[in-house]
């Protein structure tokens, strides 16, 4: 028999410390497609090294109810990955972040009512449980907003900022009063539904085009929450693996912020897309529109096509037939591209999953910065279901809502053509002077049922 | 050096470390990475273990706990498995063609 406190402190901590590591390459490795697969089998070596490491320490002795939580835990997680549609990834992420925070949040319940600590730990716990509460709440509404269960407008009403600041306060308020007199445990419920009802009031007043922004934040809000409960357990493993979460859903929040010239507070606080609706819908210029089949021989006779995807492409599923669409024109010699904003979609890189699932090569998917100097040599630049990315009006008009925000600049094409079901202003509210443009076609209709007929079209006069 | 103190230090490196290595992570990739992140997170698990195998784990600590393995359960399995889906997916040249 090994000791077992050779096994607690030495072993033990030493197979933390190779779980860390792995987790920390498989990170590294996401660096590129060619290693990433790599980076998952690290992580996934990893968990197992952890999770066999926890079972054989000599506190843990009920594997009874560990046993059943485990198997129903992998009975509900395999179909949820592999059953999963691609365009519903966004939802499934905001699923997974309130999982992960309802655990760590229950955890750290636990933890107080069985040893009820004081000062540091008790700070630790109490930054776990608002952090996971919140977050649980928060990443739910989210997902009913991405499901479409909730209305996806953002819902506002006068002095919303100041009950959420106020409920915050309070929360934060009773959690010291926790941290100092930890036996006061009447609190703690009062504690438990401020988190709680603060994280469904953070999501109430946010729009689906700021989702990739706040599937972010709960994402970095997650792993706080669990490097707080590496604090309260005394667990180096889970700070580092928190700290690791965090950090990465931090910087992918800024990216998404920057990536529409907004600061958190205004995405958090602002409510964007409510202000603009009335100013927006009386325009009377006038537009020009062509029939696929014009769309077809305008984009037969080209030599350069980019195409920027957007939302609406993930909602008309119009992905394969963009990709047949590809196939045609890359066989008759045209060079399409894809140009991909970092916020087209509902979450960071749904595009590119959406496009990669279609088995477009990852290649042709470029970013922003670095197609733009490309577009005034392109024949035409083709617009799926994307508005606010390409509107030139965040160049030139300052006062509007998205003013100073990057975009694709889709008007420098030589000629622009734009998928669209109507003329009504896209989800922000805000009027795209791109479409009033005298090198711009609209092409009204459904995105997958137009590209449709432009392959159809396409073929004919393959044949021909 | 007290506990808590060296555990503040792990952080600030972590988060650091976490910082660098995220940047370098192609926009391409981001929303694996975040399935991948989200499942590295499910850590959680480690203490979900702790709360519900203690022997003298009151009835709450046992539900509570039961209900954080669960759901941390979900999420490694679910987390990694679609990452690998995903990664899967990308490919730098067309596939063959039957």
């Amino acid at each position: 028999m090994i000791d077992s406190g050779f096994l607690n402190d030495t072993i033990i901590p030493g197979l933390y410390m190779l779980a860390a590591a792995g987790f920390i390459l498989a990170i590294k490795w996401m660096n590129s497609p060619a290693t990433a697969r790599r980076g998952v089998i690290v992580g996934e070596i990893g968990m197992l090294i952890a999770v066999v490491g926890t079972l054989l320490r000599f506190e843990v002795v009920n594997y009874q109810w560990i046993l059943i939580a485990f198997f129903l835990g992998s009975a509900i997680g395999v179909p949820l990955a592999y059953m999963m549609p691609m365009t519903a990834v966004p939802q499934r992420t905001a699923i997974s972040h309130a999982f992960g925070a309802l655990a760590s949040a229950l955890i750290g319940t636990a933890e107080y009512y069985k040893t009820t600590p004081s000062g540091f730990t008790m700070g630790a716990l109490v930054l776990e449980i608002l952090l996971g509460f919140l977050t649980f709440t928060a990443s739910l509404m989210a997902f009913g907003k991405l499901q479409e269960i909730l209305p996806t407008r953002p819902i506002t009403y006068k002095g919303q900022n100041f009950v959420n600041l106020g409920i915050f306060t309070a929360a934060v308020v009773i959690g010291i009063t926790l941290i100092v007199s930890p036996e006061m445990t009447w609190l703690f419920p009062i504690f438990m539904g401020l988190a709680l009802l603060f994280g469904v009031l953070l999501i109430i007043p946010i729009g689906g085009a700021d989702m990739p922004t706040v599937i972010a934040l709960l994402n970095s809000y997650a792993g706080l929450s669990a490097a707080a409960m590496g604090f309260a357990l005394d667990n180096k493993l889970l700070i580092v693996a928190g700290a690791l979460d965090g950090s990465s859903g931090f910087i992918l929040s800024i990216i998404m912020c920057r990536a529409m010239n907004r600061s958190f507070s205004n995405v958090l606080f602002g409510a964007f897309g409510q202000l603009q609706v009335s100013a927006a819908t009386t325009s009377e210029r006038p537009i020009r529109s062509a029939s696929p089949e014009e769309a077809a021989q305008i984009l037969d006779a080209s030599r350069t096509v980019i195409v920027i995807p957007g939302y609406g492409m993930a909602v008309s599923q119009a992905q394969h037939k963009l990709r047949e669409m590809y196939d045609v024109l890359t066989k008759r010699g045209v060079d399409v591209q894809f140009a991909i904003h970092p916020v087209a979609g509902r979450m960071p890189g749904h595009m590119n999953v959406l496009l990669a699932e279609a088995d477009v090569p990852y290649d042709k998917l470029r970013e922003m910065d670095d197609i733009n100097p490309e577009i005034p040599m392109a024949d035409v630049a083709l617009v799926i279901g994307a508005n606010d990315v390409v509107n030139p009006g965040a160049e030139t008009d300052p006062k509007s809502p998205i003013a100073g925000m990057p975009i694709i600049q889709a008007y420098k094409a030589r000629t622009v053509m734009v998928i669209k079901r109507s003329m009504n202003p896209g989800f922000a509210g805000i009027d795209n002077d791109l479409y009033y443009m005298p090198n711009t076609l609209m092409l009204f209709g459904d995105a997958k049922s137009f590209l449709s007929s432009i392959v159809k079209e396409l073929a004919a006069v393959a044949r021909s | 050096m007290k506990s808590y103190e060296f555990g503040l230090w792990v952080f600030m490196l972590s988060a650091f470390l976490g910082f660098q290595l995220i940047r370098g992570v192609s926009p391409l990739l981001h929303t694996p990475l975040m399935s991948l992140t989200n499942a590295i997170s499910a850590i959680a698990v480690v203490g979900a273990i702790l709360i519900t195998g203690a022997p003298d784990a009151p009835t709450l600590s046992k539900v509570l706990g039961f209900i954080a393995v669960l759901a941390s359960t979900i999420n490694v399995v679910s987390g990694y498995l679609i990452t690998d889906r995903m990664l899967k997916m990308f490919k730098k040249r067309e596939p063959e063609k039957k």
